[in-house]
Parts: C-alpha cells; structure tokens; sequence
C-alpha cells in the first residue's frame, strides 16, 4: 500500500448475536473487505483493513456472535479458536473490539466479563448508544469502565459516529508497548462461573447505568401482531407469498433487458465473424449459454435482496419462533426455517446457512432437506416447460394454470422436504439428542440500506463468478459434445445426430426411457450436474436451434413439437428432486466434513427422482397423455 | 389470555416458567434442570439458559405464546427477548411476581 509500513495489528470484533457487530465491522472498513472462508471449515471469515491516525493499517476480522466462548456450533467454535489463537493458519489477534448493544447489556456484559480472562488488550464499544438514549439509558461511561476494568467507547455504527474516537482510542491502546504478554487463563465456564459471571455485570450495570433501558415501544406494537398466534401466521403466509410473487413479477423487465442483450451480443458476433465452426462456438456455445444463466441475476438479486432486508429488520428470528412446532412436527429444528428458506434462492447459502444450528443432527437433517426446496435454478427449467406444455387457460376464474402448476411443484419441494426430514428422524436418528430451541428476538431495526446493498453486491458477484467459469465451461463442453465429430460429406440427418452427445446420449437412454426420457434430455442432463440451469441452453443447443437459444420460447416450441406430455411432466417431476447440482454437494462435503453425506443426499434424491418421473410418466401415459 | 390460576400466585410460592400463560410476571427464583432433556445434559441446558441471562432474581415476563399448542414462548428477561419452548422453560422456577411487576427492571 503506502510507503510507511508500520507494523500490522490483527484487531478482532467481538460480541452476541445481533449487537450491531457487522454494521460497525462495514463503518469501519467500507468496501475494502473481503469474504473467504476459514481454512478446513465454510465458517464465512470477513476481515477488512482500516488505516488509524497515526497510520497503522489493521486487519479486522469480523467473528461470528456468540454468547460465550464455549462453542456450540461451527460459528462459536471460529470464534473461540481466533480469540484464543488455536488456529494454526493464524496468529492470535493482537487486540479485542467488544461489541456491546447498548440496549442490552447484560448479556453482553457477561460476555466481556468472561473474555477478560483471555488477557489481550481490550476496548468495549457500545453500540447503537443513539437508541439506547433514545429510551432513556443514562450510561455513566467513566464508572462502567472503572468498574469492568475496561475501556469503554460508544459508537452508532449505522451513522458513522464516533468512528474517528474510537479509531483515536485504537490507536492509544494498541499503541502502547504491551509489558508483559500474559497468557489466557480462560477455561470453559461452570454453570457456577456463567452465575457468578451475570451476577458481576449485573452489579456493573446496577452501578454505571441509572436508568434502565424500557422495552422498545415499536417491537412490542409490530409483535402483537407479527407474533400473534393467528395474525402472525397470516403474516408469514403473506409475506412469503409477496417474495414469491416480486421473484416472478419484479424480476421480468430486468430478465427480458438482459436477454434482449445477449441477443443482441449474439446476433452482432454473427454478423462479425465468417460462418463456421468459430461463429457457432462464440454465438451458441458462448454468449447464449453464459447470457442463458446471467438472465437469472435479478431473481436470485430479489430473493436475496428479501432474505438480507428480513434479516436485518430482526424477523428471521420471528418465523423460527411462529414455525417452531409446526417443522418440529417433522423433526426439523425452529431455526432450520432461516437456511431452508434462503434454500429458495439457492441450496448453498442455505446450505452454508444450517450452522446457526447448534446441534449436528438438525443441522445434517437441513442440510439434507434444503436442495428439495426449489432453488431458483429450477426456475428457468419449471418456466420453460410449464409455458410449453401447460395451457395457460384460467382457474376457478383468477388462478391461471400456468401459475398453479408452478406452485404445486413448490408445494411439493416443501412436502417432500418435510416428509424426508421426518423420516430420517424416525430411522436415522431415533437414539440422539433433540437439542433445546433457545434464540433471542431482537427489537426490530431498519435495514441499513449500505450494509444490504454491500451484501447484495457480494453475491452478484459470487453469481457471477460461477455463471463466468463453472456454467462457461459447461457451455464449452456442450457446445464441444454436440458439434463433433462433424458430419461425413452428404449426410442428410442433422449434424448432431453424429456427434458425441448423441452418442453419449444413446448410451444412457436405456436407463432413462422408463421415466420418458429420450437422447437428448439424457445428454442435457450431464452438463446440469454442473448447474441445473444449463440444462435450457443445453436442451437448446442438442436440439441445434441455431441463433440464440437464449430465447426460452423458441426452444419451448421445439420442446413441444418434439416431446410428449407425459414427458414434459415426468421432466419436472425429475427436476424437483434430481441432485443436479454439483456445487451442492460439493458444499454439503465442505460443510459436513466428508462423502458420506454426499453420497447419501446424492442417492436419495436419485432415486427420489427417478421413482417420481416413472410414476409421473406412467400415470401420464396411462391417462392418454403419451 | 392470562390464566387466572397461575396469575393469583403467592408470594413466595414458585411454579416452573413452562407452566405459565402469557401475561405472567415473575421473578426467577431458581434454575433447575430436571433431567437430561433427549440427550442433551442437564448442565448444558442450564449453562445455556444463564447465558441468556435467565438466572436467579432476573425478572420475566411472557409476552407471547407460539401459534401451536402455545409454544414456544418468547419470554421478556430483564430488557432482552428471548423464545424457548415450554420444555426448557420448566426449568425455570419463578415466583413472587407482584414484586417483581412493580420493580421491572
């Protein structure tokens, strides 16, 4: 960076779930953050570097909340590990940001009063102290601070206030030659020491702050109805009927404005490069198959931009509350809620989501379970032959069919996911622990419109990042299958029927034609195990519909000159429950730690499958609908 | 929807949290884990509760009731909110709940 290099302090942020850690982590770093994951586990790590006055660049890591140093999930553990300096890849941080909600302190001051014992330089910052005045907590910083034998600062994270003083404040006490290293004396706290330790900030709190903070007036209105038993309900429904319909609606003039794009791409390459081999590589092989895959930035963008606001505002932990007992009913934790519904977006953050569980088997159960739940990579294959092969004729008047076929395979993503959790619960772990569902519900606050767009912008660019190489390669490939080896001289059959794909595809179809799959679903499938999405462009590209196969519809049209019904239905039937997804497994072997679980989600999702489309083929043909 | 029988409390009479319906207001007198809950240790679930700052002398209230069978419950702890299901809550012994209304703190 600059010439002036003084050495590098590692500063780490410390503090409970929901105390306003991220939003100052964002304060202090702006954009100059990175997300990478922790060597050997998938436990995000977001470090940023800051410069200080007096021009010391700091590495700042953001640690995930935890109420204590025990460790009760992967989350807690990396926060422990870094505090502690257990990880080998890494030095201990050489200083500790506690974050404290200033409208409730107990617990977090229970917390600082047990890291105390790690020994590394400390500075307390209590956040959100506009609120907490607001309502009428009168902090005597000076006394706190005596009193927990810490320096105490305060901060209002969203606003950027007192980020100078507090930077002021790192500089002085990170500055100062530390005399003698102590070690940590921490040990994993009693029920004893975790009383007496309350106990200790309860006093604290009782001697620096005059006056309590009362409960928020605005989370106690909004929870009279948002945690209603009836109307809270109503609301959930509501509310992810709304998300579900802003996916489909909003999202339709950015997804046409990008299709019409690549269109265009394609259609200017065509006309500036030679016919040929070269051409129908960049055209069909390239452009089309990237820009078939980026059309679905805006929807997952909305679905994300839904779970992130939800988050923030302090809901997420609400609909665990409301849905506790009804996921209990099929063996699912309260908070599997959260992962299988970002799940809708995408298995992998919900994948990556389950380790806000504590207990390892609800999380190896949700981690089972959320690729049943219809990720937006289905989307484009669902809309594709759902506009194909179903009328879109009106339903008891205001329901189109279109639309009501579309729900029902959602419907029967959710069903199955339940159904295979209960099930696993009755065999797979009849002997083990139901671990408790404890979880704080945080006073509502309004999203940081800067924190959600950062966070937004993160994955857009993950998305885009795998539509660039993962989904790019694919279409290589594909392209590569289906255009060689080139047809002999005076061949009247069309070129593909000679190529690799078709062979490859002929050679698997026996196994798929029970189910009503012929050579060229079997060969579009391949490339799906990439991603599922692939599967349109790919479809578009064996069917050799030559210039922009992009173009959902026309490959529609093709696909209904060219399948029957029952086959477009045991198709999606297929699609509901087919492991068509690579980098979900491959984060289900991350997050679990080996194959087993790979192997045994891979399986039966198969065979979920391929039982469906059978079934759903058969009944189809039995029906007349061959 | 207070239930007038656990509302007409004594003074110094204690009732298990996970017994009480919403409205109720009371102090915690003690936390006691009968038992492992399904695998889990009794002292796991009792470290877990203190780290909530569920311990003796804090006061609670329960301010909602879940949408089936009135679980979980989300019950108001000194200034913070917290949801636990009814089984965990019988853990938590409370009582003398005119005193603690008046000195909610």
């Amino acid at each position: 960076m600059t010439a002036i290099e003084v050495n590098d302090w590692r500063i780490a942020l410390v503090g409970t779930p929901n105390c306003g850690k991220t939003a100052l982590f964002n304060a202090l770093t702006g954009s100059r953050q990175k997300v990478a994951n922790y060597a050997g586990v998938t436990v995000e790590r977001k470090s940023g570097v800051l410069r200080t006055a007096s021009g010391h660049r700091v590495d700042l890591i953001d640690l995930p909340g935890t109420y204590s140093l025990r460790g009760r999930s992967p989350d807690e553990d990396i926060t422990r590990d870094v505090i502690l300096g257990k990880l080998a890849s890494e030095s201990p941080p050489d200083f500790l940001l506690c974050v404290a909600d200033a409208t409730n302190l107990r617990v977090a001051l229970r917390l600082v009063i047990e890291l105390k014992r790690v020994h590394r330089p400390m500075l307390l910052v209590l956040n959100m102290i506009d609120i907490a005045r607001r309502r009428g907590v009168d902090i005597d910083l000076d006394k706190l601070s005596a009193e927990l034998g810490v320096p105490v600062v305060t901060s209002t994270a969203v606003r950027r206030g007192g980020i100078d003083d507090l930077l002021g404040r790192i500089d002085e006490i990170a500055g100062k030659p530390t005399a003698e290293i102590i070690a940590s004396d921490w040990t994993v706290p009693a029920a004893s020491d975790l009383r007496a330790a309350q106990r200790e900030a309860d006093r604290v709190i009782r001697a620096a702050v005059s006056e309590p903070a009362k409960p928020d007036t605005w989370t106690t209105r909004v929870d009279a109805v948002l945690l209603h038993p009836v109307w809270g309900m109503v609301a959930l429904l509501l509310l992810l009927f709304v998300m579900f319909q802003a996916v489909f609606a909003w999202a339709e003039p950015a997804m046409e404005l990008i299709s019409q794009g690549f269109d265009a791409l394609g259609a200017f390459s065509a006309a500036m490069l030679p016919d040929g081999l070269l051409q129908s590589f960049i055209q069909n092989g390239v452009i089309s198959g990237v820009g078939s895959v980026i059309v679905f930035l805006p929807q997952i963008l909305i679905l994300f931009l839904f779970i992130l606001l939800l988050e923030d505002l302090g809901y997420m932990a609400r609909a665990a509350f409301l849905m506790d007992r009804i996921m209990g009913g099929a063996g699912l934790h309260g908070r599997a809620f959260i992962p299988l519904l970002s799940s809708f977006a995408c298995a992998i953050p919900g994948i990556m989501a389950t380790r806000v569980i504590d207990n390892k088997r609800d999380r190896l159960t949700t981690i089972m379970v959320a690729p049943l739940m219809t990720c937006s990579a289905r989307i484009p294959v669902y809309t594709l032959i759902i506009a194909a092969f179903v009328p879109n004729q009106p339903v008891l008047g205001v329901l189109g069919l279109q639309g009501l076929v579309m729900f029902g395979l959602y419907a029967l993503g959710i069903f199955s996911a339940l159904a295979v959790s209960f099930v696993a619960n009755r065999f797979f772990w009849r002997d083990s622990a139901t671990p408790p569902f404890m979880l704080e519900l945080p006073d509502y606050k309004l999203p940081q419109l800067r924190s959600v767009l950062m966070n937004l912008y993160q994955r857009a660019m993950a998305f885009l990042k795998r539509a660039g190489t993962t989904i790019f390669s694919m279409m290589v490939l594909i392209w590569f299958l289906a255009s060689f080896p080139r047809p002999p001289e005076g061949a009247t059959e069309p070129a593909i029927d000679f190529s690799l794909a078709a062979m490859i595809g002929r050679w698997i179809e026996p196994v798929l034609a029970p189910i009503g799959f012929n050579w060229q679903i079997s060969v579009a499938l391949i490339p799906g195990m990439a991603a599922r999405e692939v599967a349109v462009a790919s479809l578009g590209t064996v069917y050799a519909i030559e210039g922009g196969n992009e173009a959902a519809e026309q490959v529609g049209q093709m696909l209904a000159g060219q399948w029957s019904f029952a086959t477009a239905l045991a198709f999606l039937a297929w699609y509901v429950f087919a492991p068509q997804c690579a980098s979900t497994l491959a984060v289900i072997k991350r997050e679990t730690g080996g194959w087993r679980w790979v192997l045994i989600t891979f399986f039966y999702m198969l065979s979920m499958a391929y039982l469906a489309a059978f079934v759903t083929y058969r009944v189809a043909l039995a029906l007349g609908w061959g | 929807m207070s239930d007038p029988g656990t509302r007409t409390l004594e003074a110094n009479q204690t009732t298990p949290l996970g017994l009480a319906r919403r409205g109720f207001c009371g102090r915690v007198s003690a936390i006691m884990v009968g038992g492992d809950h399904l695998g889990v240790s009794a002292n796991e679930i009792e470290r877990r509760l203190l780290e909530f700052g569920i311990v003796e002398g804090a006061s609670v209230q329960i301010l909602h009731e879940g949408p089936v069978g009135r679980d979980p419950i989300a019950v108001r702890v000194n200034g913070t909110t917290i949801a636990l299901r009814r089984r965990e809550a019988m853990a938590i012994m409370v009582g003398d709940h005119d005193q603690a209304a008046k000195t909610a703190t």
